[in-house]
């Protein structure tokens, strides 16, 4: 029994381009949404998260 | 991959794709930077933060700064939303054919996609962000801007930026819950303004651009009720709009410098409706029309600066005998 090979679209190096480009861009949201949450986190604790008995 | 429209009595209003094997998609990360309406955004925020400073609140900035974007993307999300439902009436109409989804630049299901992701990114987080009040309203907006307006009064009924125009109000209110975790009466004047306000703006669109509408089957007041009746709704939202953006100084959020612009703006916005009204035919009657939609602009965004620089930049200064 043989399997066939799925109908696939072969990319034209513009296609590629942008896709490179998209996938920057959601790296760069993702590392931005890290340091956000960061952020948020710090002030919602505020200056009281360093007093606690260690 | 070209997109087709089907504009037939009672079809399904929604963008649909020539057959065709999957491909993968071919956007620019700038068209689904236009998908979010960037311009409409950035007027939400301008509003919201207004909404944020008019009350005083003590947040953290942090906290909102990230409330203030998550509005913005919830924005964002619900114009994408209006993109992918609309993208068959865009397609049709001269100010709208070059978006993405009508270009063909992005396929109608990754706005929809796309558009659900933020939304629902948006609402989690403003609510996790800063409380679920304000997560609620910004879930409210964006499903009042999609379904009942986008898919229910738009193509339905004259009436439909009348009632539609809720959506675009109530950032400041959205802004104000997110800083307070309560809604004041200062939030509700504003979102009472912006809601005056839009009708006026649009119509006076809608009067230059009715062949457009018309050819999109999109029942704008001037296509239904006819420009001339358009013309008087217009001078009567107005004369109701201008009083309205005096409430600020009555309440005592709006100073010394938001009374003269909300004076002097109201009685420009009165002058040219009074204009708008009275020239009814040829290229007159257009250019008065653009120039109240043009100037319309101008007052919203006057009214809402004088009011950031009174309560962000201290500059707040009393008017005797005007305020309770």
């Amino acid at each position: 029994m043989t399997l066939e090979e799925p109908e696939r679209h072969k990319l034209s190096p513009e296609e590629v381009r942008r896709r490179r480009t998209r996938s920057i861009a959601i790296a760069l949201a993702l590392g931005f949404m890290v340091l956000l949450f960061y952020a948020v986190t710090i002030a919602k604790l505020g200056p009281q998260v360093l007093n606690r008995p260690l | 991959m070209p997109l087709t429209a089907d504009l037939t009595a009672g079809a399904a209003p929604r963008a649909t794709l020539a057959a065709g094997p999957a491909r993968p998609s071919t956007g620019e990360v700038r068209d689904y930077v236009e998908l979010l309406k960037p311009r409409v955004m950035s007027l939400v925020v301008f509003t919201a933060l207004v909404g944020m400073l008019v009350t005083p609140s003590g947040t953290h900035p942090v906290i909102a700064a990230s409330s203030l974007l998550m509005i913005a993307i919830g924005a964002g999300a619900s114009g994408c939303l209006n993109m992918w439902w609309d993208a068959d009436i865009d397609a049709v109409m001269t100010r709208t054919v070059g978006r993405p989804i009508p270009a063909g630049k992005i396929r109608a299901e990754e706005a929809l996609a796309f558009g659900l992701f933020l939304s629902c990114a948006s609402v989690l987080l403003l609510g996790i962000i800063a409380n679920w009040l304000a997560a609620g309203l910004l879930a409210f907006t964006i499903v009042f801007y999609v379904v009942v307006y986008s898919m229910g009064l738009k193509r339905a009924t004259p009436q439909n930026i009348v009632i539609g125009g809720a959506a675009g109000a109530l950032p400041p209110v959205v802004g104000q819950a997110a800083v307070t975790g309560t809604v004041h009466l200062d939030s509700l004047v504003l979102f009472a303004i912006i809601f005056m306000w839009t009708p006026p703006h649009f119509w006076a669109l809608a009067l230059v651009k009715a062949g457009d509408y018309r050819q999109a089957g999109v029942p704008m007041l001037p296509n239904v009720a006819g420009p001339d009746a358009t013309r008087l709704q217009i001078l009567l939202y107005t004369l109701v709009l201008v009083p309205l953006g005096l409430v600020p100084t009555w309440l005592g959020f709006g100073g010394l410098a938001y009374t003269v612009v909300a004076t002097l703006g109201g009685l420009a916005m009165i002058a040219l409706a009074v204009k708008v009204y009275r020239r009814r035919a040829g290229r007159e009657a257009d250019r008065a029309a653009m120039e109240l939609f043009a100037f319309s602009i101008l007052y919203l965004f006057l009214l809402f600066a004088a009011l950031l620089a009174e309560h962000g930049l201290g500059l707040w200064r009393n008017v005797p005998g005007l305020s309770l």
